[in-house]
């Protein structure tokens, strides 16, 4: 018999033209034709678009992004690897209520939870108020580059803790004892069996955290005080104040190849083919 | 075959999601309108007087108003913005004329607010509140005796200075200061702005559009460049602070109702226009938005505080310096370029 079960997948098939492959084909259009196009009789088509990101004005907000997400990803991964190796190591009841911590601040909205920053770093807030009453001088938190790369940790941080726990508790526990009983120290077993056997769930955590940080336009906007173009201030201008949906397009198709090579690059280091913590 | 209808009948739902909200029995009327513009309450009041439904939406800067109106996904009746995006929008044909004859209530708008050149024989759109743009301080902390631009240039207030993340209003304190106009076509005007911009770039605390009043409120900034109704609301709320019209000129802003060229109700539009011109409705989104009234009787019952407040009851020796934005034309990109470079260093 014919597995007809295929015919299933059609609506969703239907589904990604609509929404996945036509949007993008319109992006890719409106980053290879001029502002006058206006339908298919006036189209004309144009590599200035890309040309001009490569005005040193743009580059350096390219390259500011870029800068700001590596960072955040690198702290994301020294706070992220240890909680998910303690939360690995905790015996089962206490594991779910420590990764029911993780996830519960995603359930609200990620709006109000940078509000709540907002409040928490002011000039005249929670932190300031705190430092005065021990004596401490007030800081400038809020408005800051910090403050930027702060919010992205800590929205972050749950697409790097969770995927490495996933790589950290299915590894089998065997090949733990075995390096023990052939006569490894705790260091040794680590470096030589823990890391690597991880290095799936942490590849996974970097892209997951790296690929949201860089293209980003309200953590900026709220935390940095619009201090600090980044790219995704930069798209959302081009797109919602100059109506310039071409150059704002051909960004975003540029944005898209930097990801698709970065990951493709750290998919090459990824030696274990069948990790189960891998997004593709 | 099941199988095979079972297919149809879920790309046929899923089709049926795609396009669309069905439509309603009641005649519906689409308002695209600022933040925070209006009584929300007159909206229902309206659909429950007329039997109609408002479907409302906001925006928050006149170019966003301007991609809204143009992209065309809703088909508006009404918009309120400003002047000198009004007057792109009738130079590029997307505005209706007005029947004035369904909008009895237009007689109480006053003269100064007609006829100016963005609408030059008040055939398109109809006033709705107007104001300028100064600076809201601390009186604690801030000096404003030289009542001037170059207050928010003071090194004393370091980090304790808010600007606009809007270039327009950012570009005309800068252009002020300067003794330039802030509808200035020239580049090498534009560009000493830009320089100015930058140099102050490292004594700002945020560029931000909304929220700068709250900001005061708490005083955790010194300065802010605000419209003068956001100056009347943090007033009321902390007494500390006062409003300063700089003495180099400021800019005089009108926000005016029209009817875009894609409205399908326009009679019901027009009554709307109308209702809102109405004493009573005018003197209760007085008391919401704060800005100055164009209104000839509703000014006259407003609240005496109200009236000594400089931010609201503007003064007329100020009023003659202040500039009205006209549309730059292509000129704008040159004005996008410069403040991109300014917020990209």
């Amino acid at each position: 018999m014919k597995d007809r079960t295929k015919y299933f997948a059609y609506p969703y098939v239907l589904w990604m033209i609509i929404f996945i492959a036509l949007p993008s084909f319109l992006v890719l259009l409106y980053s290879i034709t001029t502002k006058e196009s206006n339908g298919l009789t006036t189209i004309q088509f144009t590599l200035e678009n890309y040309k001009k990101f490569f005005d040193p004005l743009y580059l350096n907000i390219l390259w500011d992004s870029i800068y700001l997400a590596a960072i955040s990803t690198v702290i994301c991964l020294l706070i992220g690897y240890p909680a998910a190796f303690i939360i690995s190591n905790t015996n089962l009841s206490k594991r779910n209520t420590l990764l029911f911590l993780c996830i519960m601040p995603m359930w609200m909205n990620m709006l109000l939870r940078t509000y709540a920053w907002m409040t928490i770093l002011g000039n005249n807030g929670i932190l300031n108020n705190l430092f005065s009453l021990i004596g401490l001088p007030k800081l400038n938190m809020l408005y800051t580059k910090g403050a930027t790369i702060m919010g992205m940790v800590y929205n972050f941080l749950p697409f790097m803790i969770l995927p490495i726990y996933t790589a950290l508790s299915k590894m089998d526990k065997a090949l733990l004892e075995a390096a023990d009983d052939l006569g490894a120290d705790k260091k040794t077993v680590f470096i030589k069996v823990i890391l690597p056997l991880s290095m799936p769930g942490v590849i996974s955590g970097i892209i997951m955290v790296f690929m949201p940080a860089v293209s980003t336009f309200i953590i900026p906007q709220l935390l940095g005080g619009n201090k600090n173009m980044m790219i995704g201030n930069l798209v959302e201008k081009l797109f919602i104040l100059n109506g310039d949906w071409n150059f704002g397009s051909a960004i975003s198709i540029v944005m898209m190849v930097i990801i698709l090579i970065s990951m493709s690059i750290m998919n090459k280091f990824d030696v274990d083919k069948e990790g189960g913590a891998r997004l593709w | 075959m099941v199988k095979k209808i079972f297919l149809i009948v879920m790309v046929l739902l899923m089709l049926f999601t795609v396009a669309g909200c069905g439509s309603t029995e009641k005649e519906v009327l689409s308002i695209l309108n600022y933040d925070i513009y209006i009584d929300r309450d007159l909206l229902k009041e309206f659909e429950k007087e007329n039997n109609v439904k408002i479907k409302y939406d906001t925006y928050s800067t006149p170019e966003e108003m301007y991609i809204k109106a143009k992209a065309g996904a809703t088909s508006y009746d009404l918009i309120i913005s400003s002047e000198y995006m009004i007057e792109r929008m009738i130079n590029e044909g997307m505005v209706n004329k007005l029947n004035f004859d369904n909008i009895p209530n237009y007689k109480y708008i006053d003269e100064d607010f007609k006829n100016h050149p963005y609408d030059p024989n008040n055939e398109y759109s109809v006033p709705y509140f107007w104001g300028t743009l100064g600076i809201l301080y601390n009186k604690n902390t801030v000096d404003a005796s030289s009542e001037s631009w170059a207050m928010l240039w003071d090194e004393n207030h370091s980090q304790r200075i808010i600007m606009m993340d809007s270039q327009r209003d950012s570009f005309a304190a800068a252009l002020k200061l300067l003794g330039y106009s802030l509808n200035t076509v020239n580049e090498k005007e534009l560009d000493e702005a830009k320089e100015l911009l930058l140099q102050q770039k490292p004594l700002v605390m945020a560029y931000i559009t909304d929220g700068a009043p709250d900001i005061m409120v708490n005083e955790e900034a010194d300065m802010a460049l605000v419209w003068s109704g956001e100056a009347v609301s943090a007033m009321a709320e902390n007494e500390n602070l006062g409003f300063v019209i700089p003495k180099e000129g400021s800019n005089i802003w009108i926000d005016a109702m029209f009817i875009p060229s894609t409205s399908k109700n326009q009679p019901l539009a027009e009554k709307f226009i109308n209702f809102l011109c109405s004493i009573e409705a005018t003197l209760r989104n007085i008391n919401e938005v704060w800005y100055s009234t164009v209104h000839t009787e509703a000014k006259k019952q407003v609240d005496e505080e109200l009236l000594n407040n400089p931010a609201f009851n503007i003064p007329d020796e100020d009023i003659e310096k202040m500039e009205m934005f006209r549309d730059p034309k292509e000129f704008i990109d040159l004005y996008t370029e410069r403040w991109t470079e300014i917020a990209a260093q």
